[in-house]
């Protein structure tokens, strides 16, 4: 009992240091760092180079983590000035995005620098010594990482409340404007309070180092934690993130007792409940209006010239079978598919105003729904896609019960950390799917070309009914909801369940698209639920244009053709990839609504 | 009948007490004036009367329902229209869907998935929208509209259930001189053939000795007067906090 609490108290620490420095970071300059995760894995991997030519000495340990914060710090200063300080104006997905973009890039960089094994560290004696605790031994190291928890939390607190420093940090958190209005220059405090921030997650990093090891998807299992307490705790709130810390430490610590398997439910059912009874998080406040420029765009019918081309594509691609041979046919129908997961996508962030940064989910869902259907059950296709169908739609409006009635950041983390912990799920639950090795062997019982009409069909026609249902009045009730809620709900539309609907539509639309996923790839796989998928659709709807009804089709296509080129080009995709998004990201600011591309049409 | 009878009606926010005790009533056809200086709570009252803000006390009637602690939706559908002191409209929209889907949530069919939009009442919009002078705007996208169309467009979309009570808030700020006595002049027109009972908010002196049957008068959240024109203008109180000693601001 009293090592369980230990635990949930080293556990405690260790989110707390990522966590106070994400809030701190979003507090000040109300962007999420994607980022932070990779932060901390650097913080990890540095952390591993500089140990290693340091004595193995307790003293010589706290000069290499010194020596980590500083050069976390001088990264995490470059990466501001470089990079967040041109979009802090910007809509918040783009900022996710960007920094997402960091995220690519990093782990890319950090995979060509120390290689794709996992690092751990030599274990010299003062590292493994215990300490008994009640007759039960009991790591030392550990609970030097405990005592950070306190010794932090009172620093921070000090620094605060006692420092002109942190009663500028503080006056930012409140009112930026105000305060540049005072004539306080605000840049040298951002830079300063993204360092501090970076150095936090650097410590994690190397204090995660003795009981573990560096790894590359280290980054974001902890954005993930971190998301989760920074939303629990309240955005911007350091009391909130270290009581987040405490709660979530703990019940990891005592729910791998009581639910070994079922640790991150856990985690999630906290925070939902969390929410549910306070929208802002535990010691949160309502988000002052950001006052960011979204621009919303006039919505006008497509012309006819367009809706001509697309019904000629849509003949091309029903008489595709009879030219092309199976490798051009599982292109087109990946493409087909991603259209129905993007056209998805976009009405839930686009028409819905919801942005989600987990669609995968629903897709993963929908997948792995089919791939049981077929294994568990040996149901045949038409009834493992109809299952696929339900299952994800239903999630989604369980799911979406508790954060339709969130805004922005607060979505996006949520939609994030609900598609994690699915992938969680799928990664760890072997006996039911199958883990890393997933699910084989999901045949159509069709043949290629009959499983490609059913794709065409499917994929055509549900995204052709998305946007019927984005013209009929309930696209406009949803839309409306989204342009104006005071209004919307002034002339009687009830604005929750109108977005509770898109968010199941939207999710049942996914499942579809997942659930062939797994027919035309015959398997499903963890990845299908990864982050990647579901920054792919978001990268989509915005390449196509999140403010027009045909921008995700469009974008799909475009996309899909640009990541199979990357793939094969080059072994550094992420990399590039991640730059590229940086760049959209910093040539268009205000998203590309503002802008008239040639596929940007309605 | 009054339409709308309002008894006691309270709230604070932490320790201020923004609305103490507040109680009148308007009847259909009627036009009443709510005036005071910036913070005596004419907004925060609105915000109770449509359901934004429930009350901590006190009862809100309309049309014999008493209404306080239902959600803006709800009192929607009671037959109340309301129009915002920072305009509210769909930017994504024309100013005729813009009306469009205030006439598909009166009929019940927002929810509807199949059938287009684009054709649902929109002879009756363009009736509505004829009606506040905004016919030849109809097309164009709301976002782009000038404040004193978008206050003529919010008046639209307010009449489009057939209301009989109109909550204006400031439903003229932002128009020139006069631009603002000729809405006004529509709305006290509509109010006299339809029986449509109207309450508003206004700093427009004009506008309100000239248009308001009668006038209330709010400061630090409480009423401290009420009356027609000229007993409002004699009011030794009104004038001390609001109309200032000169009265000249009446200017008749």
């Amino acid at each position: 009992m009293l090592i369980t609490a230990l635990n949930g108290l080293a556990a405690a620490a260790t989110l707390f240091l990522l966590a106070s420095g994400l809030t701190v970071i979003f507090g000040a300059t109300r962007i999420v760092n994607f980022a932070h995760g990779s932060l901390y894995m650097l913080g990890a991997y540095l952390g591993w180079s500089i140990l290693a030519r340091l004595p193995h000495t307790p003293w010589g340990f706290a000069l290499g983590a010194v020596a980590t914060m500083a050069a976390l710090a001088l990264f995490g200063a470059l990466l501001e000035i470089g990079l967040l300080r041109r979009i802090y104006r910007a809509p918040e997905l783009f900022q996710l995005l960007a920094t997402f973009g960091v995220v690519l890039m990093v782990q890319d960089v950090v995979q060509h620098l120390w290689g794709p094994a996992e690092l751990s560290l030599p274990r010299p004696p003062w590292l493994r010594g215990f300490v008994l605790l009640g007759g039960a031994r009991y790591p030392r190291f550990d609970l030097i990482v405990i005592a950070v928890f306190p010794v932090l939390l009172g620093a921070l607190w000090l620094g605060f409340t006692r420092t002109r420093w942190g009663v500028l940090v503080r006056a930012a958190t409140q009112d930026r404007d105000m305060l540049a209005a005072l004539g306080v220059d605000q840049r040298l405090l951002f830079t300063s309070v993204f360092a501090l921030g970076a150095a936090l997650a650097g410590l994690a990093g190397i204090l995660a180092l003795p009981d573990g090891s560096a790894d590359l998807t280290m980054d974001l299992s902890a954005v993930t934690d971190a998301f989760v307490v920074v939303v629990v705790g309240g955005l911007g709130s350091l009391s909130g993130a270290a009581l987040a810390s405490l709660l979530l430490g703990m019940l990891q610590s005592f729910g791998v007792l009581w639910l070994p398997r079922a640790s991150l439910v856990l985690a999630f059912a906290a925070m939902a409940m969390v929410l549910a009874l306070r929208p802002n998080g535990l010691l949160g406040r309502p988000l002052a209006g950001r006052g960011v420029g979204e621009v919303v765009a006039f919505i006008r019918p497509a012309p006819r010239a367009l809706r001509l081309a697309g019904w000629f594509a849509l003949g091309a691609a029903a008489c595709a079978p009879l030219i092309l041979g199976p490798y051009a046919l599982s292109v087109l129908m990946e493409m087909l598919i991603a259209m129905l997961f993007a056209a998805s996508l976009h009405l839930m962030m686009g028409p819905g105003g919801m942005p989600s940064f987990g669609h995968a989910a629903w897709f993963g869902i929908g997948a792995y729904a089919a791939a049981l259907a077929v294994h568990a059950l040996a149901a045949p296709l038409p009834l493992a896609l109809p299952a696929a169908v339900l299952l994800a739609a239903f999630a989604a409006a369980a799911f979406g019960w508790f954060v339709v009635r969130l805004s922005g950041v607060y979505l996006a983390m949520l939609t994030l950390a609900f598609a994690q912990i699915c992938w969680a799920i799928a990664f760890q639950w072997g006996d039911v799917t199958g883990g890393d090795n997933g699910i084989l062997g999901v045949w159509p019982g069709l043949g290629v070309r009959g499983f490609y009409w059913l794709v065409l069909a499917l994929c055509a026609g549900g995204t052709l009914l998305l946007r019927r249902v984005l013209a009929a009045p309930f696209g406009h009730a949803l839309r409306a909801s989204r342009d104006s809620s005071l209004r919307a709900e002034a002339i009687g539309l009830d604005t929750g369940r109108l977005r509770l609907a898109a968010f199941t539509l939207a999710g049942a639309a996914a499942g579809l698209a997942g659930g062939l996923y797994a027919f035309a790839e015959g398997s499903v796989f963890p990845t299908y639920i990864s982050l990647q998928r579901s920054v792919d659709a978001l990268l989509m709807v915005l390449l196509g244009g999140v403010q027009t009804i045909s921008g995700p089709i469009l974008g799909a296509f475009a996309y899909t053709g640009l990541y199979d080129t990357l793939l094969s080009l080059t072994d550094y995709w992420r990399f590039v990839l991640g730059a590229m998004i940086i760049v959209l990201v910093l040539a268009f600011p205000q998203g590309l609504a503002g802008v008239r591309l040639p596929g940007a049409a309605r | 009948m009054s339409v709308l009878r309002v008894e006691r009606l309270r709230k604070s926010f932490g320790g201020v007490q923004a609305v103490r005790d507040v109680s009148f009533a308007v009847e259909a056809g009627e036009m009443l004036a709510l005036i005071g200086p910036n913070g005596a709570g004419k907004s925060t009252c609105f915000n109770m009367l449509n359901g934004q803000l429930r009350p901590d006390a006190g009862h809100i009637d309309i049309a014999g329902r008493d209404t306080a602690g239902l959600p803006p939706r709800a009192v929607w559908r009671l037959g109340v229209g309301r129009t915002f002191q920072i305009t509210a409209t769909f930017a994504s929209m024309s100013v005729r869907e813009n009306v469009q889907l205030a006439l598909l949530s009166q009929h019940r069919e927002v929810w509807r998935l199949w059938r287009p939009a684009a054709a649902r009442h929109a002879a009756a919009a363009e009736a509505l929208l004829a009606q506040v002078g905004l016919a030849a705007q109809a097309g164009r996208a709301a976002a782009v509209l000038a404040y004193g169309d978008l206050k003529r467009l919010e008046l639209a979309i307010a009449l489009a259930n057939a209301p009989r009570l109109l909550l204006m808030d400031e439903p003229t700020a932002g128009m020139a001189p006069t631009e603002r006595v000729a809405q006004m002049r529509l709305v006290r027109d509509l109010a006299s053939a339809r029986g449509l009972a109207v309450l508003f908010t206004e700093h427009d002196m004009d506008v309100v000795f000239g248009l308001a049957d009668r006038i209330l008068v709010m400061n630090r959240g409480a009423l401290i007067a009420e009356g027609n024109g000229e007993a409002i203008r004699a009011h030794p109180e009104v004038r001390a906090v609001y109309l200032g000693t000169g009265a000249t601001s009446g200017g008749h």
